[in-house]
């Protein structure tokens, strides 16, 4: 299998030379991931015609901008305190659309179900994603289900694609971010990532974090609705805010720099990342949005988020800029500064 | 955040800062032991912050970069066998041994497991009694007792497919060589503040008499830091030479005696080598005869390990203060947290991994960052 593959012309002399195997790091969202898009993906698929770095591929069809994303979900466990796979695959898929402005209309799921899986617990599964899509005003118009051998699982993978339609004069994508720009993020970070990691390893933090996953379409076309004048959106999903940041200032070719005061963070987020070692802004989240828009809109954008449900304690953290073009940084609490940088595969819960 | 708010105070920073910047009339080198104050200090620009006249050197203090490279290589050969599940705390999934690191180990099949207590890894050996169940038991003075504690845990137990890959070390040893060292250039230091709570504060007497340093015990938090430093400052700066504890909401002179108690009925201290410096007499903990059944490294017979450091890394140096992380030629570039040279590189805690996670932005035309 290995022939296919030419280490020697990457631009990047060591990656994945390194792993001359997947490791868990590829699929975390930080450098690897993006290495293997860069390195293995984006040169085989070239030839096909197009290919998209973002989160959603944007199509001309006829005179209209189609708005087309797929993604898997393989979340351990299924159930988790906030929610489950199901409305986790549907929510996701909606998001990565409407982070190009579009509205979702329809999307397909697809099922790898192992071997011994409880049919009471496919069912809450799917009955969850179709409460999920009715909430955001999609509908589940195809699907696929295979069954693996028990043991070559974890119970279910969901895969979800879909499309929406961009409505006329919305432009809105990762290289669009520009000097001046305000950055606003819709509520607490890291929801997500700390409620997973607190059922999956049993660590008790003093309160139970819920996942925050959600549709978030109905607040993007809140937004759309104050102005039409935002330039990027982005749900800061795996690798988290940090990642999403750092993302778009190499895309934009900008310097983004961030108020480690004005960060929205639960407490009981907080804590568990002190107690593991980890930062908020690395850790993921599912109903989040990044929006950045130039700062003349931005408490305007800001007051339109706090009246939706989803963006009650949204801030505005930060702002781009000219300088240190491609790099993210952050004034800290104290008064000095410090790089936001990729993380390079996962976070690791640190010794001591 | 209760209790955690209160030392990041950034007023209150400022006036420490101002302090700091009164009583300083000449350039004095303050090493902060442990990874945790050096990263604490990165991540909240205390550095940049300070007095130019005081210069903050990194010490030895990050378990995951001091270990040495024949140990990684052990847990390697170990975590590589098919019956072996191996557990480890998560930072060192990807510290580099000589030909690869833990997280390559698993994607070639090794069963290796992130686990957040050791105690984890008895339940383990419980829950597979037909899978040899193997704990990296690295750190200091500070994740020893539970590491001991898992240890008698499976004795108890009666446990016979568990055990443990030891590596501890020991701070006050590494003080003294540092001290012992021609080149050293340390005028005072920041003590670790965890590995007290455990230890006490009894061990450091006889230091700051051999050597007239002052230590001072310390915590994380960015205005335990700041308080640490201008505490050693007004020693340095009156001539005087004392040990004293900024850090006494968790320090107490005897420490934890329990879990010195715990400790010293499971291991007793050894000549340990430190990955970059080399051994140190008297300076790490090993497994005690009675309890030599637990012992990873007698049990898979892992003895003719070859080990090959990088010829370029110069993380020892980095280790021992000579370097700072950014004056090394392969920083940001040949060496980057993705391509990690050396330990240093790898864990959040170590100086170099520090240095270039939140101090690039500040130093990179310096340095000439590769991006």
């Amino acid at each position: 299998m290995s022939e296919g593959l030419n280490f020697e012309g990457w631009s990047c002399p060591l990656p994945l030379r390194d792993h001359p195997n997947i490791v868990m790091g590829h699929g975390g969202g930080g450098k690897l991931s993006a290495e293997l898009v860069e390195h293995l993906f984006l040169p085989a698929f070239a030839d096909s015609g197009a290919v998209d770095m973002g989160d959603a591929a944007l199509i001309a069809v006829g005179g209209a901008h189609l708005a087309f994303s797929t993604d898997s979900f393989v979340v351990r466990p299924l159930f988790f305190p906030g929610g489950n796979i199901g409305e986790l695959a549907v929510n996701g898929t909606i998001n990565d659309i409407a982070m190009r402005g579009a509205q979702p209309l329809v999307l397909s799921a697809g099922f790898i179900l192992e071997e011994g899986l409880p049919l009471d617990q496919l069912a809450a599964i799917a009955h969850s994603m179709g409460v999920a899509a009715r909430r955001a005003g999609v509908t589940l118009v195809a699907g696929d289900t295979k069954v693996v051998d028990r043991g070559h699982g974890d119970g279910v993978y969901i895969n979800t694609s879909g499309f929406g339609i961009v409505p006329e004069g919305i432009d809105i994508g990762p290289t669009r971010a520009q000097p001046g720009d305000a950055i606003i993020v819709s509520g607490t970070i890291g929801d997500h990532g700390i409620a997973i990691l607190s059922v999956r390893e049993g660590l008790e933090f003093g309160a139970t974090v819920e996942s925050d996953t959600a549709p978030l379409n109905g607040l993007v076309a809140d937004l759309l609705d104050e102005t039409r004048n935002i330039h990027v959106l982005r749900d800061p999903t795996r690798g988290g805010v940090a990642s999403a940041l750092n993302e778009i200032a190499r895309a934009s070719q900008v310097g983004i720099v961030i108020d480690e005061r004005n960060l929205p963070v639960q407490d009981a987020v907080r804590a568990a990342c002190e107690l593991l070692g980890m930062d908020p802004l690395y850790v993921a989240n599912e109903g989040k949005l990044i929006a950045i828009a130039p700062a003349s809109d931005a408490e305007r954008l800001l007051a339109r988020m706090r009246a939706h449900p989803l963006g009650r304690q949204a801030a505005i953290i930060g702002r781009v800029t000219a300088d240190h073009p491609g790099l993210v940084a952050a004034r800290t609490g104290i008064g000095g500064t410090r790089i936001v940088d990729m993380m390079v595969g996962e976070q690791l819960p640190r010794i001591c | 955040m209760k209790y955690l708010d209160e030392y990041r105070d950034p007023d209150l920073a400022q006036r420490l800062f101002a302090e700091i910047r009164r009583i300083t009339t000449r350039p004095w080198a303050i090493m902060e032991v442990c990874g945790g104050q050096t990263h604490s200090i990165i991540r909240n620009g205390i550095d940049q912050l300070l007095p130019e006249a005081i210069e903050l050197i990194h010490g030895p203090g990050c378990p995951v970069c001091v270990t040495p490279l024949e140990i990684i290589d052990k847990a390697l050969a170990i975590a590589s066998r098919p019956n072996v599940i191996f557990c480890s705390f998560g930072d060192m999934l990807r510290v580099p041994g000589s030909a690869k690191d833990l997280f390559r180990v698993k994607s070639e099949g090794g069963d290796v497991r992130v686990v957040y207590s050791p105690l984890d890894a008895v339940r383990l050996a419980q829950q597979h009694p037909d899978r040899e169940v193997v704990f990296f038991g690295i750190g200091f003075e500070t994740t020893a007792p539970a590491n001991a504690m898992a240890v008698l845990q499976a004795h108890r137990l009666g446990l016979r497919n568990f055990s443990m890959l030891v590596s501890h070390v020991l701070v006050p040893p590494a003080i003294s060589a540092i001290m012992e060292s021609p080149t050293n250039r340390v005028q005072g230091f920041l003590a670790a503040g965890h590995v007290c709570s455990v230890m006490g504060t009894w061990q450091y007497r006889p230091l700051v008499e051999r050597y007239h340093v002052p230590i001072v015990v310390t915590g994380f938090e960015p205005l335990d830091v700041l308080e640490g430093i201008r505490r050693v400052v007004l020693q340095l700066e009156a001539g005087r030479a004392e040990l004293d504890n900024a850090y006494e909401r968790a320090v107490r002179p005897e420490g934890n005696v329990a879990a010195q108690q715990v400790l010293s009925e499971v291991f007793e201290v050894t000549d340990r080598a430190w990955r970059g410096i080399g051994v140190i007499p008297q300076s790490g903990w090993r497994l005690r005869n009675a309890y030599r059944a637990y012992d990873a490294e007698a049990r898979f017979a892992v003895g003719d390990i070859q080990t090959r450091e990088s010829p370029i890394c110069r993380s020892g140096e980095v280790l021992q203060g000579m370097l700072k992380p950014n004056q090394c030629p392969a920083f940001g570039k040949e060496c980057t947290p993705r391509t990690p040279l050396g330990a240093t590189m790898v864990s959040s805690e170590g100086a170099c991994a520090a240095y270039y996670q939140y101090g690039r932005f500040i130093k990179a035309e310096e340095v000439g960052v590769a991006r």
